[in-house]
């Protein structure tokens, strides 16, 4: 009986400690919710940590709360931490006001929970308002046909960042203009003794998906990927999936990303240092990476170094070359359970304020916003702005990152089974039939 | 006599805080876990019943099957590896003298760290170009120091760092056991001629007997629900070569928000976990605690 007694004891010891344990994360967990909203206009926005980004949604926030007498306030959170911790408390009392998001089928899954608030009747009761932001990237937050978001940043597609440096060295005179001609840079820059050509951070497989859509939408057009988010039977297995995919096991073959892409963490700057220091030549990224070189790799960027350039043509490819993929934009969104909906939306109009607009130009993003064109050479990066604006605003087609098109769980598979593909663990075909089934 | 049983032992009525703690914090959990394996639940809105889908799906489930096997090796190399490190480390850091103290307070450094903090270190050790795997990589036939982006050596490259944070615990464990061992048994040995490895295994080791069941338990169990370090550091990948099972639970939860599939997939954790450490307890003898110095 005695021994029982202790052990029932012990028990309750390590239950206890196990409990406060549990305790503490909950708390921090509700603290950092912030419980939802009050009744002073206390607005809670929830948004992706960006150290370049959020000091200017914070000083645009105080504006408003001083001329709204409201308490609006920013929390930030790591991207991937940031979406689970959308999803459970989405519906529950823990959740914000306004959430960041990225529009399609990651938005359109909240809408369909019936979290979110419609909102089209704002939108079409300021026809003004409505007509400032660039429909191409509103259109990335209608479910449905309705709105449901509007955009809260600057335009992200993706692109070829150049290391002038490494292309002096590695002999090469101008920018790649087809897939040919990348291949060609790449035996250049690997016989200049280049170790990684191309920067490739394959512990994220969010980089190497890049590849993916750009390569799909040259070779097949953008319908090929319309087919995959509509769910259409094969969609996967498509001949033009499975030569994009061979292509990229090529590229991988010719040593473009070097052989321990694998082990490179985009988070801890793994490529940009590559890319710095020019042990790698081009890298393929967001137009976000800026801020990230601006704010880790300082002395690089006034070397002078840095230039950009489109992603290649393919020859005898279906897509158009000026087609572009990326995140249109980010978008906030307001949710269905906020009890101050007409502070939120009142908050939701200063996404498109002279002041944030020309703030963004300055931390070099381009806004989703018509008619900037004439302030972009006001920023620190103006040749930069000028280009993404371009790049958005003459493609036909501006493809919304997979990840974030596709639901959680097909995209999670996709994930998972690009990274073997790039290992030249799984074939392409393989590759499309894994798709086909997942759901 | 009735009087006196009373004041010996203490009423039921004391165990009601801590049933309550575990009622509410164990076996509700568990009891929702069970009944959330048979429904099809995104986070968002109410779960639905579906039956058995997501146990037709843990048997046509590849990477399940891939994921029990990578648990199997991390728990089996990770137990043989640390024993074989802890074990004597323990013993040699139980001598009283000064050097061993200073470096015991060495090796427990990795004890103080958070989780998280010790897979970021260790991110930017293991990159490939610039941390410590680009240097150490050729000295141990790794040229492009591509210790975690390779399927073959991923795993145990997790296993070393996961190591790292654990040792220095058992070694703790080992160092207090040893203490306890009377220095009335080395001395006869001695005596009667034992050299140090004589008296290492014949007396040390017997003697430890318990701690290593506790120590090994402790391992055993806890590499069955490791994950936090793997999943910052590789997320589970390259694919799924680092995908062990209580990541491939989190990462049907919390990535593809499949929380039915991955309330299964508990499900299975949990019976593993348990059957494994009753089968320890029962197999060693432990849950009979028996004294090791019996007669002395």
């Amino acid at each position: 009986m005695r021994s029982k007694w202790r052990r029932l004891t012990a028990a309750a010891a390590a239950c206890i400690t196990g409990v406060s344990l549990a305790a503490c994360s909950s708390t921090e967990g509700a603290s950092g919710a912030g419980g939802g909203s009050g009744s002073s206009g206390k607005v809670v926005v929830w948004a992706v940590q960006d150290d370049t980004l959020n000091p200017v949604v914070k000083a645009e926030m105080s504006k408003f709360n001083n001329a709204n007498h409201a308490s609006a306030s920013l929390q930030t959170f790591v991207n991937d931490p940031y979406k689970q911790k959308l999803q459970t408390a989405l519906g529950s009392p823990q959740a914000p006001d306004v959430f960041f998001n990225w529009g399609g089928g990651n938005l359109a899954q909240y809408v369909h929970a019936g979290d979110v608030v419609d909102l089209t009747s704002l939108l079409n009761g300021d026809p003004t308002w409505k007509a400032k932001f660039l429909p191409s990237v509103l259109n990335t937050a209608k479910i449905d046909g309705k709105y449901y978001g509007v955009p809260m940043e600057g335009v992200q597609p993706v692109f070829l960042f150049v290391n002038k440096a490494v292309m002096t060295k590695a002999n090469i005179t101008a920018m790649p203009a087809t897939w040919d001609d990348l291949l060609t840079d790449v035996d250049k820059m690997k016989a200049a003794g280049i170790s990684n050509p191309i920067a490739l951070a394959g512990t994220q497989s969010w980089t190497e998906l890049m590849w993916l859509e750009y390569l799909l939408d040259r070779v097949g057009g953008p319908q090929k990927f319309a087919d995959i988010v509509a769910g259409k039977p094969g969609a996967w297995s498509d001949p033009a999936v499975v030569q994009a995919l061979t292509m990229i096991q090529d590229l991988v073959k010719r040593g473009a990303f070097g052989s321990n892409f694998s082990a490179i963490n985009y988070d801890n700057h793994g490529t940009e240092a590559l890319f710095t220091t020019g042990k790698s030549g081009m890298q393929l990224m967001g137009s976000w990476e800026l801020s990230g070189l601006v704010g880790t790799f300082p002395k690089f960027m006034k070397t002078g170094n840095l230039e950009w350039a489109p992603f290649p043509a393919v020859s005898n490819g279906a897509g158009d070359p000026k087609d572009i993929v990326g995140n249109p934009s980010n978008f906030y969104s307001i949710t269905k359970s906020s009890k101050n909906v007409k502070t939120a939306e009142a908050f939701l109009k200063t996404v498109s304020s002279d002041d944030y607009v020309a703030q963004l130009i300055k931390i070099g993003q381009v806004p989703a916003i018509a008619g900037v064109e004439s302030q972009l050479n006001t920023g620190n990066y103006p040749d930069y702005t000028q280009f993404v604006y371009g790049l958005v605003k003459n493609a036909p087609s501006f493809a919304q990152s997979w990840d974030q098109a596709l639901s959680p769980s097909v995209a999670q598979t996709m994930l998972t089974d690009l990274q073997k593909v790039f290992l030249n663990k799984m074939s392409p075909q393989d590759f499309g039939k894994a798709m086909d089934a997942a759901k | 006599m009735s009087s006196t049983r009373e004041a010996g032992r203490p009423g039921a009525i004391w165990a009601v805080p801590a049933l309550l703690f575990f009622t509410l914090f164990a076996v509700v959990p568990m009891v929702l876990v069970v009944l959330l394996a048979f429904t099809s639940w995104s986070g968002l809105g109410s779960p639905h019943f579906t039956g058995m889908d997501n146990w037709t799906r843990l048997l046509h489930d590849h990477t399940f099957r891939e994921s029990l096997r990578l648990s199997a090796i991390l728990t089996v190399v990770s137990w043989i590896g640390q024993t074989l490190v802890a074990l004597p480390i323990g013993v040699w850091v139980a001598g009283r003298t000064r050097t061993r103290a200073v470096l015991s307070a060495i090796f427990f450094v990795p004890l103080l760290m958070s989780s998280s903090a010790i897979a970021l270190l260790w991110g930017t050790l293991l990159d490939p170009n610039f941390g410590l795997a680009h240097v150490v990589g050729p000295w141990l036939g790794v040229d492009d120091g591509n210790f975690i982006g390779r399927p073959s050596l991923v795993l145990y490259t997790l296993i070393v760092v996961i190591s790292w944070q654990f040792v220095p615990f058992h070694v703790l464990l080992y160092q207090a056991a040893t203490r306890q061992i009377p220095e009335s048994l080395f001395e006869a040995a001695r005596i009667d001629g034992a050299g140090r490895v004589r008296e290492f295994f014949s007396i040390t080791v017997p003697q430890l007997r318990n701690t290593i069941i506790t120590s090994s338990v402790l391992m055993i169990v806890g590499s069955l629900t490791y994950f936090d370090v793997i999943l910052i550091l590789t997320n589970g990948g390259p694919g799924t070569s680092s995908r062990i099972l209580p990541l491939h639970m989190y990462l049907e939860g919390f990535s593809s928000f499949n929380m039915g599939y991955a309330s299964a997939l508990a499900v299975v954790l949990l019976v593993i976990g348990t059957v494994v450490s009753l089968l320890i307890t029962r197999v060693t003898g432990y849950s009979k605690m028996t004294s090791q110095r019996e007669g002395l």
